[in-house]
């Protein structure tokens, strides 16, 4: 009568994917702001350490990037079609709108979950680009990591860091995230049915504060390394 | 207090087909005892006298409780009364000169038939798909033959105080359906009568909520501040719970 497939699809279903792979998106986010406060370690090469353990992972290094990019494209692509579909939903428009909205849920971030979601998106690509697929050893981004060459990434990080324009948009971006994340944290409980007169204040609740740790620990990396180099 | 002039900007539209506009009249010698629907009423007749077409609007008990009516008045739904249908939305809430902006709801699934008039059938076809029990015809069953939970009746009754006015489709950024189907859904499903079937009902509610061509669920909250009868959208996270079973109830099988 209700095939898997079939739900998935469905309003329902298609939020449920939604939370899922937002969740597991906050997992790699935390886990990435862990790897890069090694960039404020003393020792300068301790970045390049952790990104050559991550390396020699190898193939389970793709398996994982893999499943990343996987859970990238199904949240973009469903944001993508709630997005379609809202506009189809409402072809006509009014003349006046005011928002009220229950007091303690936020619209500035649900509001603009697609833009900002779209903001970090072009992020990602820029943030690819420079890093991913950036200079590397034959560039002259060299270090020793146990006897072996590797690629100097942290040299890389800060010499992008001496950007102001870098360094603000890094800013900007980051803050979006968190608006996206300060909504997005509470959403995806109730789509997965998650809703409780006690705990449900809670999680919003939590969903601020994760909001706010992350952007601050993102953002303290470029305005760090800008200001004491 | 004296009464008000008032200067009103309505959606006009002819019929379904025909493109509407936003039309200028004056409200002339309104009461502050008014409603919103009587001040409607003596505009109307002006527009009679003059010959004119009077603006078209829905509504039927007058008491807030049928749901027939609903426009959006300065850019909320239902007006700027919390918890009020606009039937009930007395014109104390307004001031001498004020400039009142009346549209109809918006949504695909709610086509306007005429000025403020919409189809709300899409409503109708989400309960015709499961939004009832299966019981035989026969004698009334014994008043308190099942007990009810003190705490579950008042949840099922906080669901079944809905309406289905339509407005949380209307204030709903994406014009979605989530709150009315999740009210019924809700409702039936936490009584023991309606527990037999909720299953199948979740599952059909859904997917002709989804058919009508209503947006999906951002967990924004409008619906929830727009409504007349303060439906939570706890009872969204309840049909998400009820469709789940659905679901895991199929792959047991
Ligand atoms: C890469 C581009 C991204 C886009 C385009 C995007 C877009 C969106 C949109 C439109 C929604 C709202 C869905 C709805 O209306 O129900 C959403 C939800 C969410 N997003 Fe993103 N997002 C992106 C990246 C991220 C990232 C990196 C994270 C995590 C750090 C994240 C976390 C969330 C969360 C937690 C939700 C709430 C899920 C729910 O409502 O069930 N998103 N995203
Ligand atoms: S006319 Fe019945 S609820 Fe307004």
């Amino acid at each position: 009568m209700l095939p898997v497939f079939t739900a998935l699809r469905s309003s329902v279903g298609k939020k449920i994917l939604m939370a899922m792979t937002a969740f597991s998106l906050v997992l790699f986010v935390v886990v990435h702001l862990l790897g890069n406060l090694k960039l404020l370690s003393r020792n300068s090469n301790a970045f390049n350490i952790y990104a050559h353990k991550m390396m020699s992972l190898g193939g389970l290094l793709y398996v994982a990037e893999i499943g990343l990019l996987l859970l990238f494209l199904t949240h973009i692509i469903i944001a993508g079609l709630i997005f379609i579909g809202k506009r189809n939903a409402r072809p006509v428009g009014y003349y006046m709108n005011k928002r009220l909205c229950k007091p303690g849920y936020n619209f500035i971030g649900s509001t603009t979950m697609i833009y900002t979601g779209a903001m970090i998106l072009i992020f990602l690509v820029v943030h690819l680009m420079h890093f991913k697929f950036g200079p590397g050893i034959k560039d002259g981004y060299i270090k020793e990591v146990d006897g072996k060459s590797v690629r100097d990434l942290h040299r890389l990080v800060v010499e992008g860091f001496q950007s102001f324009w870098y360094v603000s948009f890094y800013t900007a971006v980051i803050s979006l995230l968190g608006i996206h994340l300060s909504h997005g944290f509470w959403s995806a409980f109730q789509s997965l049915g998650i809703n409780h007169p006690r705990y449900t204040p809670l999680i919003l609740g939590v969903g601020i504060l994760i909001a706010i740790t992350l952007s601050l620990g993102f953002i303290s990396l470029p305005v760090l390394l800008y200001f004491i180099g | 207090m004296k009464n008000m002039n008032l200067n009103l900007l309505v959606w006009r539209q002819k019929d379904a087909g025909s493109k509407g506009k936003m039309e200028s009249y004056i409200a002339e010698n309104i009461s502050l005892d008014m409603s919103f629907l009587e001040m409607l009423d003596q505009v109307n007749e002006d527009l009679i006298k003059k010959g004119l077409d009077p603006i078209e609007f829905d509504s039927d008990c007058r008491e807030g409780i049928c749901g027939a009516c609903g426009v959006v008045v300065n850019g909320q739904v239902h007006g700027p009364q919390r918890a009020t249908t606009v039937c009930q939305l007395y014109m104390r809430n307004f001031k001498d000169k004020d400039k009142i902006v009346i549209e109809p709801f918006r949504a695909r699934a709610f086509p306007v038939i005429r000025d403020l008039v919409i189809d709300r059938s899409s409503f109708d076809r989400i309960i015709m798909a499961g939004g009832y029990i299966s019981v035989n015809t026969g004698g009334a069953p014994d008043a308190n033959s099942i007990p009810v939970a003190k705490e579950i009746v008042d949840k099922a009754m906080d669901a079944a105080a809905c309406i289905g006015c339509g407005a949380c489709v209307a204030a709903c950024p994406n014009a979605s359906a989530s709150l009315f189907t999740a009210a019924k859904i809700s409702h039936l499903a936490l009584l023991p009568q309606g527990k037999i079937e909720r299953k199948k009902r979740a599952e059909k509610m859904v997917s002709q909520m989804d058919k009508e061509g209503f947006g999906d669920c951002s967990n924004i909250g409008e619906c929830e501040a727009a409504c007349p009868k303060e439906i939570s959208i706890s009872h969204i996270a309840r049909m998400k719970r009820e469709y789940f079973r659905a679901v895991v109830d199929e792959i047991e099988k």
